[in-house]
């Protein structure tokens, strides 16, 4: 039976049996939310809005997005003039941003860090890692930052604004690593991040930003940590998160009228990893194929296949596969951006393949 | 002999000698630090410490004058070597002990170690090795305060010469003077960064001349005269408090030990031992103490005995708890306990080389 609970954001009230499907519920005031359509960017410029209002010790960090600017992306547009005090532009400092957040989040505070690409994270990996990623473990007090990671790849971006980052951030100990892929997720998972009382780095993908629409934010989301079925299907899984869960659902709807039933996992968080639904889908499927956007050398999709191997093997009808980007820096031109990230093409070929055996 | 800020503010003259109830308050810290520091050196030596022991010789007068004129409501990151400014914060001696003896008891309970420990829930922030990474996490927590309202706070962070060369410290600098945060930034220059010394590690003239390039207020300050660190760091204090701009502070001192109880220092010159900035903090104070007859032989003798009794009972407390035990610890590293990913905890009890 769903065990139903409700967060009005502040304070978390958490689940905690295992092996129950859970919701959260997410409580509007005076926000209204149904609007017409709804971007996967807009979603999570409302969250962010709704998490502003809701909560004074939420406040926005990064570069360019105050002001009348709003942001490289506008994922913050507007904030700024309602809240002056607490949507705040920055220098150009990855570190010294998250520093400050963590500093922040000690003192009681709910910081959401804009990184302008994930790809600069990198120059804050250690306060993400070192310090954030430690302190609860090493003082019993937690850091509740959120890291806003806009992630992935688009066409012309190049080597150094299109990068997946979930890989390594969901490497190191004591971090939550959200990938939404929908809407809806984009929404409420943003919403429960700020709640989560720890470190939380969330990827939001940017070719998702414009692409993706909904009718109307959600009201609750399935909780971080639950794998959500995409779509079902009775001869191969494809577990996905980000924007690869589109790619491979283009794929499962390509191989339809071939006869194959594609299922697609989409794993919603990296860390922690819902294997139980991973391995529940392989039950059913007896095939597995694993695709994520980062760099080939090990990360999520390894992690995957290792985690069903060693616990489902006998479920296994062919070995598993997996499908990443290449292991080269991300190219510029349009023409090779597109084959070296994983597309509708490529896991089509990967995926016959392995209905084949 | 007292001596004053060798460079101050020009509108500002220094002022007269600390009252000497504060300058023998501070001593007592210094005290009480190098026979704390000295006995962990002994027991590492005996191999009763694991790792190292990284002590402040040499850099007590700085240190103590950091903890002596903040308010349990500031903030304090120390670093490497501030044993003085913690134990004047409000540190307990046992928080020392337990950590560097790995009591499951300590603030760190064995998880980290030496002087990688705190208790930022009593706003001693828990440093981590990577250095200059505290400035910004500082900075935030002051940006904190003034969210929600509070008044007459400051923060306070110290650093090395070394750790002044880190990005970390630039970004943490720059960012605290366009948030316009109540921080004080203590610089010791000891001379070395570990081996290294100074003109391989900057090739300005002065560290101080970097203050106003940030928007900070600059001062220097002879770290051996203990009168002078409790003036000038005082004084910055004073005026992080007063609303002016984030005060930077650069103490000289030479580093009168090696970077840890591993390093027998032999990088040091004979030349730069010779310096003034290489007298010992600790005898300069205690002369200052028998010149101007502050106090008399047999109370400093009553002093070390009991900073000795002090000491040998936080040691003898922590080496009777019980150390941690893998088997018995609770690898979670998350505090929201159902988002921990168990999937490995769970594949390690299943693994039959474990039986």
């Amino acid at each position: 039976m769903p065990h139903h609970f409700h967060i009005c954001v502040w304070p978390s009230h958490r689940y905690s049996e295992f092996g129950l499907c859970h919701y959260f519920v997410i409580r509007h005031s005076s926000f209204v939310i149904s609007l017409m359509s709804i971007t996967y960017l807009e979603a999570i410029r409302e969250a962010q809005a709704k998490l502003l209002r809701d909560d004074e010790r939420v406040f926005i960090y990064g570069q360019d997005v105050g002001g009348a600017f709003g942001g490289a992306f506008k994922a913050t547009k507007g904030l700024a003039k309602e809240f002056p005090r607490r949507v705040l532009n920055t220098p150009i400092s990855e570190d010294a941003m998250v520093g400050t957040a963590i500093g922040a989040a000690i003192e009681g505070m709910r910081p959401i860090v804009e990184m302008q690409f994930a790809d600069f994270s990198s120059i804050a990996l250690n306060q993400i890692l070192n310090n954030a990623g430690t302190h609860y473990w090493r003082t019993n007090m937690p850091v509740p930052i959120t890291v806003r990671l806009p992630s992935g790849g688009t066409k012309g971006s190049g080597p150094f604004h299109s990068q997946s980052m979930e890989s390594i951030y969901a490497h190191y100990p004591g971090l939550i690593v959200m990938t939404p892929a929908t809407v809806e997720d984009a929404y409420t998972m943003l919403i429960e991040a700020v709640a989560i009382d720890d470190p939380v780095v969330y990827c939001e993908h940017k070719y998702l930003y414009y692409h993706l629409k909904a009718d109307k934010l959600p009201t609750e989301g399935l909780p971080t940590g639950r794998a959500r079925i995409a779509r079902e299907g009775r001869d191969l899984t494809i577990v996905s998160y980000s924007a690869m869960v589109h790619e491979a659902l283009a794929v499962a709807e390509q191989l339809a009228p071939e006869g194959f039933e594609i299922e697609v996992v989409d794993l919603r968080s990296v860390k922690p990893l819902d294997t139980d639904t991973v391995l529940a889908s392989v039950a059913r499927t007896g095939r597995l194929l694993c695709v994520g956007e980062s760099f080939p050398w090990g990360g999520v999709t390894a992690e995957v296949i290792a985690r069903v191997t060693a616990e489902g093997f006998h479920l296994l009808d062919a070995a598993p596969q997996r499908l990443n980007a290449k292991d080269t820096p991300i190219p510029y031109h349009p023409n090779l951006w597109s084959t070296h990230r994983p597309s509708a093409k490529q896991i089509a070929r990967k995926a016959r393949a392995l209905l084949r055996e | 002999m007292l001596q004053t800020a060798q460079r101050q503010s020009k509108t500002k003259k220094p002022k007269p000698a600390s009252p000497h109830e504060r300058f023998l308050e501070a001593f007592r810290w210094m005290l009480l630090t190098r026979t704390l520091e000295e006995k962990l050196v002994s027991l590492y030596r005996g191999g009763l410490i694991t790792s190292g022991v990284y002590i402040g010789k040499g850099q007590e007068a700085v240190s103590v004058a950091c903890g002596m004129f903040l308010k349990k409501s500031d903030i304090f990151a120390p670093l490497i070597r501030d044993q003085a400014g913690r134990s004047a914060f409000g540190e307990a001696l046992l928080d020392v002990t337990r950590t560097y003896l790995g009591s499951r008891l300590g603030p760190m309970r064995g998880r980290d170690g030496n002087i990688h420990r705190g208790r930022p829930q009593e706003n001693q922030l828990a440093m981590v090795s990577h250095l200059g990474a505290m400035v910004s996490v500082t900075v935030g927590a002051l940006m904190a305060k003034r969210f929600k309202g509070e008044k007459g706070f400051i923060g306070m962070t110290c650093i090395g010469e070394g750790g002044m060369q880190a990005g970390a410290f630039h970004e943490g600098m720059n960012i605290a003077a366009v948030e316009q945060v109540p921080l004080v930034i203590v610089a010791t220059n000891n001379h070395y960064a570990y081996s290294t010394p100074n003109d391989r590690e900057f090739a300005c003239h002065d560290l101080v001349d970097r203050a106003i390039g940030y928007g900070f207020e600059g001062y220097n300050l002879d770290g051996t005269d203990l009168s002078a660190c409790l003036d000038v760091i005082g004084g910055a204090v004073k005026r992080a408090r007063a609303g002016r701009p984030p005060q930077l502070v650069v103490a000289s001192v030479l580093r009168l030990s090696g970077h840890g109880e591993h390093d027998d220092a032999g990088y040091v010159t004979e030349e730069i031992k010779r310096e003034p900035f290489a007298r010992d903090c600790l005898k300069v104070a205690e002369q200052t103490i028998a010149d101007l007859k502050l106090v008399d032989a047999e109370t400093l003798a009553e002093w070390r005995k009991e900073a000795a009794t002090k000491v040998d009972e936080a040691i003898a407390t922590a080496q009777q708890e019980a150390p941690p035990e893998g088997d018995k610890e609770d690898w979670c590293a998350l505090s929201t306990r159902d988002l921990v990913d168990r999937w490995n905890e769970i594949n390690e009890e299943g693994n039959p080389s474990d039986e």
